[in-house]
């Protein structure tokens, strides 16, 4: 197959980029996305260019790291898939495809299609823990939880962190992924002790990252390659509300 | 600052004030929407300018509408202020070279374009009517049997206007604006105030499109029969 790619290259943070085009002949159908990008790379290494830079890591969907704008729909066009699990039989011969980092004003770029995402690490050490004493670990059917309230714990408890949800949104905000941080751990007894400071501070955290403000578009929903609902954000609301109004 | 007030500056605070006042303006269009209804009435006007010496008089409703007022200019101040910030964040009005509609609404996307819209729409019909009755002395006064006070005829005033089809044309246009606006107001603002749960959401999603699409049609429906069949 021939590709034809146009892709965001930017040398880093301070300088302005733009669109370059490329073709990849030669892309078997079974490759990834990214691995399509390796072949890529390959060519303009041995041209003595610099390769394209972008974020990757396990390749097989759960660490979150890959990310990418593809076609104006981060992580690609297939539903609940991370741009690494995007296969090239997805394409056909002789397309053009854009491929441009994830944008949001908190998420600067560093080169090319990477992009700082420290903003979500922040978030996190603002509250996305639970404090517990070490020591011998409790026994795992020590504190009973009810099967529903897992589940859900466990749904929101899927997100990878990625961003996609920030890169799709209009309004470049961060509510399902700081949704999905606090409804996984305000939902588990282990993580009620600190419910109404998590979600005070994780809100805070979040706005002072200079993410926008939620409206309930749903794009974020559609494209998160977990399949995080919006149901979460819900509850951040009422988590939020109950600590702005009944916390200490 | 105190708790309440970085609560009101928070993200959720800023969206928990859209989502108040727009539930709140959403209530209102069907209290509105009934008055109006009576202009269809084929009695010269009586009921309608009867309902809405009634509106300007009772002290009730005088108050609700000084509420109305603060709701109107603090939805769109919030709105217009949470749109400049959402561009920022979102990276400037050019974000991505290709982009893609495929995940979002026309309505979710441009609540804010459909909001001035509306905003400039308002404008023209408080001056068309509002400002008439309240400000100037043009309307005549009628006195109805069993009545032992004047009333101004808002109902003649009405008629003339809705004859004019650039009138009609502005008022139909408006209602499809109001309706995009709805379409995607009305669910989210429950979402915002956190009512989102698998139990009742298919509901609220239902009434909201019925909403969206039944009110502004009973509004539309009002100035094409004044032109056409009145």
């Amino acid at each position: 197959m021939k590709i034809n790619l146009k892709v965001w290259r930017q040398k880093n943070t301070n300088t302005s980029g733009k669109i370059v085009n490329y073709v990849v002949n030669e892309v078997n159908p079974d490759m990834s996305f990214l691995e399509m990008i390796d072949v890529l790379n390959g060519q303009l290494v041995r041209k003595g260019e610099d390769p394209i830079a972008f974020d990757h890591d396990c390749r097989e969907g759960i660490c979150g790291m890959c990310s990418m704008v593809v076609d104006g729909r981060p992580h690609g066009p297939l539903h609940g898939t991370t741009t690494c699990q995007l296969y090239m039989r997805n394409y056909k011969d002789g397309d053009t495809i854009y491929v441009e980092p994830f944008r949001a004003h908190a998420f600067p770029i560093i080169k090319d299609l990477a992009v700082n995402r420290g903003a979500f690490d922040r978030i996190i050490a603002a509250g996305g823990f639970v404090s517990v004493s070490t020591g011998q670990a409790q026994d795992a059917n020590a504190i009973p939880v009810e099967k529903a309230v897992a589940d859900n714990a466990m749904d929101a408890a899927a997100c990878i962190g990625c961003g996609a949800c920030v890169a799709a949104c209009p309004n470049g905000s961060a509510m399902l992924f700081t949704a999905a941080k606090v409804s996984h751990l305000n939902q588990l007894p282990q993580g009620k002790a600190e419910a109404t400071r998590r979600a005070l501070n994780m809100v805070k955290q979040m706005d002072a990252e200079g993410f926008g403000k939620c409206s309930n578009i749903g794009a974020c929903e559609a494209e998160c390659p977990k399949e995080i609902s919006i149901e979460n954000i819900a509850r951040l609301n009422r988590e939020y509300i109950k600590a702005v109004f009944t916390g200490e | 600052m105190n708790w309440f007030q970085s609560f009101l500056v928070s993200s959720l605070g800023q969206k928990i004030v859209m989502s108040l006042t727009g539930l709140f303006l959403t209530i209102f269009l069907i209290v509105h929407l009934v008055g109006n209804l009576q202009l269809l009435h084929d009695d010269g006007g009586q009921a309608f300018n009867l309902y809405s010496y009634f509106m300007t008089h009772n002290p009730l409703i005088k108050t609700v509408s000084y509420l109305l007022y603060t709701g109107i200019i603090l939805h769109t101040i919030q709105g217009l202020s949470l749109w400049r910030q959402n561009r920022k964040a979102a990276g400037g009005m050019k974000r991505y070279v290709k982009t893609s509609t495929a995940t979002s609404s026309f309505a979710g996307r441009n609540m804010a374009w459909l909001g001035i819209l509306i905003f400039i729409f308002l404008v023209i019909h408080l001056k068309d009517f509002w400002y008439v009755m309240k400000f100037t002395s043009q309307l005549e006064m009628i006195t109805y049997p069993g009545q032992d006070h004047e009333v101004k005829n808002l109902y003649q005033l009405v008629s003339v206007e809705f004859k004019e089809l650039w009138v009609v044309v502005i008022y139909s246009i408006s209602m499809v604006v109001l309706a995009f606006h709805l379409l995607h107001g009305f669910t989210s603002a429950f979402q915002t105030i956190g009512a989102n749960h698998p139990k009742y959401m298919t509901l609220i999603k239902v009434v909201g499109k019925l909403y969206a699409f039944l009110i502004p049609i009973g509004f539309a429906i009002i100035p094409i029969i004044f032109y056409c069949c009145k």
